[in-house]
């Protein structure tokens, strides 16, 4: 039964690493391989489900940066391998083996999900493996769970709302009511603006978390136009966030009562929500339309090559890549340098489409946040609103 | 009169999701009680009667055509399903009608993603319904909602009198009362199953894509009013529509009203619900 | 054993034998797999006595191995408690006080009814742990630890050793198989079946149906207790999506898959299912497609499972018939016949409403 199933990967990769390390402890150096280092990358993303969008969207920024740096990193071919995460969060800690220890992959690229991240990261710290968090927000990944060999490069829920709190306030708002769906990101992200905005002296008249992924908004949003707060501060991606905004406007409370929020609301549900998405403004480390030509070739070669609309999800999957193209050249391709590579990695600095930026020593970016506003269906940039937001890595020990 | 149009509203908001959820529960509770069927891909037909809704709007460029296109085509695609499937389990045991299903609800998933993506979308609400009845300065109530309760409420009275006073809702009425004994009698079963399944499908989907302009359409959408059928087809009691109605109407009410003032424990007051219906009641509020 | 065929019992022995050895020479990936496939089997096995035994078709099973693996992440993250016996105790507990509660309403139902009543308890179930932030909400949570038996500060059993948890966990498995073979063929069993095939018959024999049923409930539960036990330590990892319905049709789907009504089909099930996922996963991004398809092709033309065409084909001794007997035999140990395969089962005619 079990003595006729297929072998897996790992014994050849364990194989290659013997040569290898035999290589290299009779003296040779290293360019004497013959043929060229090869790089295995597992993209460990949701290809099915609710966020299998953003999952395709992940892969193809991937695929993008590598192709225009001619399909390889530091030298070494790149090949990628997949897995279907499902955004489930039971199958997470298996599928994260099947990349690290099965397929042997060399880099773990996910996720989008928080919870698979955190499982997924829970793998790669035990095994070593060199992962890369591409979007999943959640605090815990840079904070008690930070490790030499995990890097983000998006954003934590605290950092992405943190600005969010003197936005506010600084457009004269006092009251205001919080919406979001009552799951782990919406709480650390709730709290992230609660924090800053009741430090500058700012009042939370009601929050309002129905259960992740409910979307049915209507009595909540009757219950705001009752309570007549100076503004609305709300969390929503994808689906929940398109019937939120909807829903704000049919209810009548565009325009009346301003809605705020993580750019997590507005990006990606633009050409969607049409109309509806009028005047709602957020903070983002990253917005479609900022000036600068990084990102507009960017933008511009991604919607060639996918078909799709930039969106935060593809940046953060862009400067992952750039990230371990860095990190890789700094070590012409060796990925078994793993000191040398991780040291080149942290002090990697991203010339990003969302301008350039640095690490933690969590590993989590040190980045601007933009002030955005929706006009005329484009996303706005009307400044910074928060320059270097650093996450504060509370309990990170390596 | 600021408290008194909260409370319409409210009222409002819980009558039209339990109406919207009493349309997709008939369905459900149609197709248990006549063909003695568990269906889990009854979501899956709701959600794939909202992407239908949302294609056929944005190819023909007017809502109410893109209706009385997808009606007959998921009618059809629910005959095949049945063609196809059902007929061979009729004779087995629920079990392997429910897994069936379950199957079902993997394929169509697939099928919708290869059909149209997985992005999320969503439908332009009519420019006939596109406006909205002012009550106070800040609360209002969009006219399409009111058609929603509208349209649900014509489905309903047309699915009351389709049953009551036609031959074929005697066959059903007959059927779900006393199935052997419409064999015996010699009427063709397997016709009545056709149009049921049938019958069932086109009530998810009409619900799925009436709902379209106000909901957004994402891949999980159908999981999610699943569960919430299930829920008030077992406290109506399985099988009867009148059940199935009123324990609708409960829902939309509780989770409205449990929404704004137990805003903690919003999730759990449906379920509590249910569950001190079924101590009280194990067969549900107006079990046959 | 078979006296035609010295081959099989052989063959049976090997297979033994390999899946005994299999972590000392298999490949890493592939021990975690197997490892996955012994906790589900022994889930899916708890299931097929209320299924495939007692015709009770529970549609929240997961509910009773989620709660038992919640209950465990808390004592250990929360209270910090790493003794086996002590977890494993507080885990059949909450698994079995979860399914006395939930068989309780359930089964003054039968049939379809049950189906959706216990869907929608198992529901509730997913609810209070998805809600109450006690538990950690929606993302789940991640073990700090893992169970641990020592006795006297030496470490006798470690679950984190991925080898060591192989063999604990299969040691689980052919327990639960002892176990439910030798109820299975008490006086308890026989009344049980009794209820499947003809539950007014049984009542007029004067047992108190729903008395058994309600005891099948429990027993089910502590062992699906003990699987939830096992999945914890073994992933480190529990999230409300545990106890959700689409876990639960899984298991029932592995029952189906493998043969219902027999022990050894939940095993095989478990085995194929996993196998098949983790094949079409590889194929194509749309792979649950194919689960799908598979799904609709078992239950329409694998009726009795892959433990069925297996037991047919061989004729009057074939290779199906030699092994279920061969299976069968630890019963035989306690001197009763060999169960009665599903086959000679009479079909429920359609519907009971």
């Amino acid at each position: 039964m079990f003595e006729q199933m297929p072998r897996g990967s790992r014994r050849r990769f364990l194989a290659t690493a013997a040569a290898a390390a035999g290589v290299a402890a009779v003296g040779l150096p290293r360019v004497a391989i013959a043929a060229p280092p090869r790089l295995k990358i597992g993209l460990m993303l949701p290809f099915s489900g609710t966020y299998a969008i953003h999952g395709e969207t992940v892969a193809d920024a991937i695929k993008l940066r590598v192709a225009e740096l001619g399909g390889k990193l530091g030298g070494a071919e790149v090949e990628f391998v997949r897995v279907d995460d499902e955004s489930s969060p039971p199958k997470a800690k298996d599928n994260a083996a099947k990349l690290i220890v099965k397929e042997g992959v060399d880099v773990l690229i996910g996720t989008i999900h928080s919870g698979v991240a955190e499982a997924m990261v829970q793998v790669a710290r035990e095994e070593g493996t060199l992962t890369l968090v591409p979007n999943a927000g959640s605090n815990r990944i840079t904070r008690a769970l930070c490790a030499p060999n995990i890097f983000r490069t998006s954003f934590s829920n605290w950092q992405a709302n943190q600005p969010g709190g003197p936005m506010v306030l600084d457009a004269g708002h006092r009251n205001v009511v919080l919406m979001s769906w009552n799951y782990a990101a919406g709480k650390e992200m709730m709290e992230g603006f609660r924090e800053s905005f009741t430090a500058g002296g700012g009042t939370v008249v009601k929050e309002f978390m129905p259960d992740f992924p409910k979307d049915e908004f209507q009595p909540y949003l009757t219950e705001i136009a009752a309570l007549k707060p100076d503004a609305v501060y709300a969390f929503y991606s994808g689906g929940g966030a398109l019937k939120f905004i909807k829903d704000y406007a049919a209810a009548g409370l565009q325009g009346k009562i301003p809605l705020y929020g993580p750019g997590f609301l507005t990006d990606g549900v633009l050409n969607a929500a049409g109309p509806a998405a009028e005047g709602i403004t957020t903070v983002l480390h990253y917005a479609s339309t900022l000036d600068n030509p990084i990102n507009k070739k960017f933008r511009a070669d991604f919607e060639k090559t996918s078909g799709r609309e930039v969106d935060v999800f593809a940046v953060q999957a862009y400067d992952a890549a750039s990230l371990l193209a860095q990190g890789l050249a700094a070590v012409e391709g060796d990925i078994k340098a793993r000191k040398a590579l991780f040291a080149a990695m942290e002090k990697a600095e991203i010339d990003s489409p969302r301008g350039k930026f640095r690490f933690s020593r969590a590993h989590n970016p040190i980045q601007d946040f933009y002030l955005r506003r929706v006009e005329n269906g484009e996303e706005k940039v009307l400044g910074i609103a928060a320059k270097a937001v650093e996450d504060p890595a509370t309990g990170c020990k390596a | 009169m600021d408290v008194g149009a909260y409370y319409l509203i409210q009222i409002l908001n819980g009558v039209q999701y339990g109406f919207l959820l009493f349309l997709v529960a008939s369905g459900l509770t149609l197709v248990f009680g006549i063909m003695g069927i568990v269906n889990l891909a009854h979501g899956a037909f709701y959600m794939i009667g909202a992407y239908l809704a949302f294609w056929l709007d944005a190819v023909t460029g007017n809502f109410f055509l893109a209706l009385a296109l997808g009606v007959p085509i998921s009618v059809l695609l629910g005959l095949v399903v049945e063609r196809i499937g059902f007929t061979h389990l009729y004779r087995r045991d629920h079990l392997y009608q429910v897994l069936f299903t379950f199957g079902l609800i993997l394929v169509l998933g697939e099928v919708r993603s290869i059909l149209w993506g997985n992005d999320v979308h969503g439908v332009d609400v009519p420019p006939l319904l596109s406006g909205s009845i002012t009550l106070t300065d800040t609360q209002v109530y969009p006219v399409y909602r009111l058609f929603v309760s509208l349209a649900c409420v014509v489905m309903a009275v047309a699915l009351g009198g389709v049953i009551r006073y036609t031959r074929l809702g005697m066959m059903i009425r007959a059927s779900a009362s006393n199935r052997e004994m419409v064999q015996v009698l010699g009427l063709d079963v397997n016709r009545l199953f056709m149009v049921v399944f049938g019958l069932g499908v086109g009530l998810a989907a009409f619900a799925g894509m009436i709902a379209s302009p106000v909901n957004s359409l994402h891949p999980s959408m159908g999981d999610e009013i699943l569960i919430v059928s299930f829920v008030v087809v077992v406290i109506g009691g399985v099988g009867s529509i009148v059940g199935a109605f009123w324990a609708a109407m409960l829902i939309g009410l509780a989770d409205t009203f449990g929404a704004v003032f137990l805003p903690e424990a919003a999730g759990v007051v449906v379920y509590a619900l249910m569950a001190m219906v079924l101590v009280w009641r194990p067969r549900g509020l107006f079990a046959g | 054993m078979s006296h035609r065929s010295p081959l099989l019992p052989l063959l049976f022995a090997l297979v033994c034998i390999g899946i005994a050895l299999y972590p000392l020479v298999g490949d890493a990936f592939y021990v975690r797999l197997a490892a996955k496939i012994v906790v589900l089997g022994i889930l899916a096995m708890s299931l097929d006595l209320l299924v495939g035994f007692a015709g009770l078709v529970s549609m929240g099973h997961a509910a009773f191995s989620g709660a038992a693996a919640y209950v465990v992440a808390a004592l250990i993250n929360k209270a910090g408690v790493t003794d086996l016996p002590t977890l494993l105790a507080a885990s059949l507990a909450t698994a079995g006080v979860t399914a006395l509660a939930i068989g309780w309403i359930s089964v003054r139902t039968s049939g379809i009814y049950l189906i959706m009543i216990t869907l929608a308890l198992g529901q509730m179930v997913f609810f209070f742990f998805h809600d109450v932030s006690f538990w950690g909400g929606a993302d789940g949570v991640n073990l700090d630890a893992k169970p641990v038996l020592a006795i006297a500060g030496i470490e006798l059993i470690d679950l984190s050793d991925r080898t060591v948890f192989y063999y604990v966990a299969l040691a689980c498995l052919v327990g639960t198989f002892v176990l439910l073979s030798v109820v299975l063929q008490s006086p308890f069993g026989q009344v049980l079946r009794g209820v499947r095939i003809n539950e007014g018959r049984t009542r007029a024999l004067g047992h108190d149906v729903q008395r058994y049923k309600l005891a099948a409930f429990v027993l089910a539960g502590l062992i699906a207790g003990l699987a939830g036990f096992l999945e914890v330590a073994r992933s480190g990892f529990v999230s409300p999506a545990h106890l959700g319905w689409h876990e639960s049709a899984t298991v029932l789907i592995v029952v189906i898959l493998g043969g219902m009504g027999t022990l050894v089909g939940p095993v095989i099930g478990a085995f194929a299912l996993v196998f098949l996922e983790d094949w079409a996963a590889e194929l194509t991004d749309h792979w649950k497609l194919i689960v799908g398809l598979f799904v609709i092709a078992v239950v329409l033309f694998l009726p009795n499972g892959l433990v069925g065409p297996l037991a047919r084909s061989g004729g009057r001794e074939g290779l199906g018939k030699a092994l279920a007997r061969l299976w069968n035999a630890p019963a035989r140990l306690f001197g009763r016949t060999p169960a009665k395969r599903r086959d000679d089962l009479p079909q429920e005619s359609a519907g009971d409403a």
